[in-house]
């Protein structure tokens, strides 16, 4: 009865239906089954019926050899050597006992009994082969379950890390947008700024206009005069020489005048050609050039100016003013439009102090300005102090503060005072000190080094 | 030659050329007698001349603007102490505008001229010519 062989068969093919081979998945295990066991059980059918167990056997040997070629061929089944090891002692026991039935039957009869001990160990060996597999399949099984879990594990970190990924890039972009917001509000704000120097530039310039104007004036009267009146002293030359008694002393006196006339053209054409370079220089960008300055003919030309530009805008605007200049000071390295800024900003400052005070009439009271240079040992000093309405001690903290102003708006860019602290600190390293008492006078002293 | 009193005239300016520019102008009137001129350099100047010379000057040309006492302030001083007979004042000034003109003539000036000045307006206005 060829029973054992179909019972190896179908363990061996339900072994192979789990090993979760590639190559395998793709049969349809449960009709190859219901082919398999009506085939099978056909087959033992038939040797039953007919007695052909000489001629199935073989068959039997031929499938279950088939079967332990298959797997020994086929790469992705290694893992069930364990098994081809199970059942080839079956095989070769069985394959030879029928290998000696056929040759000789004595043989076969006297070997009967070892055969048949052979074939229950065989059946034994297969069976620990199976449980062993078995057991070696649980722990595959568990390494593949662990495998997957891990993939997915994976996926999902791939899945996760590819979101944070979005979302990174989306932050970046909101941050790159952000850093460009940012670099266009400091570019709008330095432009911004730049505008504003330049503005509070042209209200220090709106401030010297008049003052200008009243400057420019007078050399264009003697220009003017001078020439129109030496033209005159020419026609009365040619009039004398016509004379027939020709006094020379008159001649000479008349030559020698318009000699002086034309010294005076020049110095007054000069001058008036000063004023204009020297407002255009204030109003322009300073582009920062240091030379040696004058520094009492700079503090003067500014004094002259911005006093006549206040006269001018306020016709009851009077001051006395108080200058002191060391004569021993002579040039030193300054940047001339800058350090002009500052005195003609700390002088209208004073002369608003001063104007403002005079308007609460106070009985007695006469707005004076005192400008004072003094040269020390290594440094000048330019001091410019009013007798006007003082700094209160709460402000005077954020005196140097851009856009800090006490004027009413519209009057003053808050600017002057923050610009003239740059000016004297940074460009000429030097130093502005204030010292005040609120409704008494207010001082100003700038310091800067003679080696600049 | 007439024997006038010759027409006192004072020029108060801070400029200094203005004594060589008010001479050369007026050079003939000079020569002939029929002006003499007088300056001060600032309104306090002014002010001690007048009252050293028995305020006979009859004309005051002052610039509206000049540190210290303003031109303003002369004509008021001028107006107020010098009374009899009062002084012409005539007020010259870089600035023309209405305001300063109103300024002065309110104040009392007599006459207002504008910078650069006109010497032919002016002895127009003095009948100089």
């Amino acid at each position: 009865m060829s029973l054992a062989p179909f019972l190896v068969s179908f363990l061996l093919l339900r072994y192979l239906q789990k090993s979760w081979v590639p190559l395998l998945t793709s049969i349809d295990w449960s009709r190859f089954f219901k082919f398999f066991l009506i085939g099978g059980i056909g087959l033992l059918f038939i040797e039953t019926v007919f007695d052909v167990e000489d001629v199935t056997k073989w068959i039997w040997h031929f499938i279950v050899i088939g079967i332990a070629v298959f797997m020994y061929k086929t790469d992705d089944l290694k893992h069930s050597r364990t098994m081809l090891l199970g059942v080839l002692p079956f095989i070769a026991i069985t394959l030879t006992s029928d290998i000696i039935e056929l040759l000789s039957a004595d043989l076969f009869k006297s070997l009967n009994n070892y055969i048949g001990t052979a074939l229950v160990f065989s059946w034994i060996w297969f069976g620990a082969m199976w449980i062993n597999n078995k057991k070696q399949q649980k722990a595959l099984e568990k390494e593949r379950l662990m495998r997957k879990f891990e993939e997915e594990r994976n996926n999902i970190i791939a899945a996760r890390k590819e979101e944070l990924e979005v979302m990174v890039n989306q932050r970046t972009a909101e941050l790159t947008a952000q850093k460009e917001d940012l670099q266009k509000a400091l570019a709008d704000l330095s432009a911004t700024q730049t505008k504003l120097i330049q503005q509070e530039k042209l209200v220090s310039l709106g401030e010297l206009t008049a003052g200008i104007a009243h400057e420019i004036q007078n050399p264009l009267n003697f220009v003017n005069n001078f020439s129109e009146v030496s033209s005159e002293l020419i026609d009365e030359l040619r009039e004398e020489r016509g004379k027939h008694l020709r006094d020379s002393g008159t001649e000479e006196e008349i030559l020698e005048t318009l000699k002086e006339n034309l010294a005076k053209i020049k110095h007054h054409g000069k001058r008036a050609d000063a004023i204009v370079k020297g407002m255009l220089q204030h109003s322009r960008n300073s582009d920062g050039k240091i030379e040696p300055v004058d520094i009492n003919a700079l503090t003067d030309e500014y004094l002259r100016l911005s006093y006549h530009g206040l006269r001018a805008k306020d016709k009851n605007f009077n001051v006395v003013l108080n200058t002191d200049f060391d004569s021993s000071i002579g040039k030193i390295n300054a940047l001339p439009q800058d350090l002009g800024r500052v005195i003609l900003n700390l002088l209208t400052n004073a002369f608003y102090s001063v104007n403002e005070k005079r308007k609460g009439d106070l009985p007695g009271y006469e707005p004076t300005v005192w400008v004072e240079t003094r040269k020390l040992k290594n440094k000048v000093l330019i001091k410019i102090r009013d007798n006007g309405l003082g700094i209160p001690t709460k402000l005077i903290d954020k005196i140097y503060q851009p856009f800090f102003t006490t004027k009413p708006v519209g009057e003053g860019t808050g600017l002057g005072l923050s610009l003239s602290y740059d000016i004297i600190t940074k460009s000429h390293q030097g130093e502005m000190r204030v010292d005040t008492k609120e409704g008494e006078y207010a001082e100003f002293c700038i310091l800067i080094p003679v080696n600049l | 030659m007439t024997m006038v009193k010759p027409m006192k005239i004072l020029a108060v300016d801070d400029e200094k050329d203005m004594k060589a520019l008010f001479e050369q102008r007026f050079r003939k009137e000079i020569k002939t007698g029929v002006v003499e001129f007088a300056f001060a350099s600032s309104g306090e100047e002014a002010l001690t001349y007048l009252e050293a010379n028995n305020h006979e000057a009859v004309l005051i040309l002052s610039d509206i603007n000049m540190p210290g006492m303003s031109g303003l302030e002369l004509l008021q001083h001028i107006k107020k102490r010098f009374c009899s007979p009062p002084p012409v004042v005539m007020m010259v000034t870089a600035y023309g505008d209405a305001e300063n003109y109103n300024n002065a003539i309110r104040l009392g000036a007599d006459d207002f001229l504008t910078k650069p000045i006109d010497f032919t307006l002016l002895k127009q206005k003095l009948r100089l010519n």
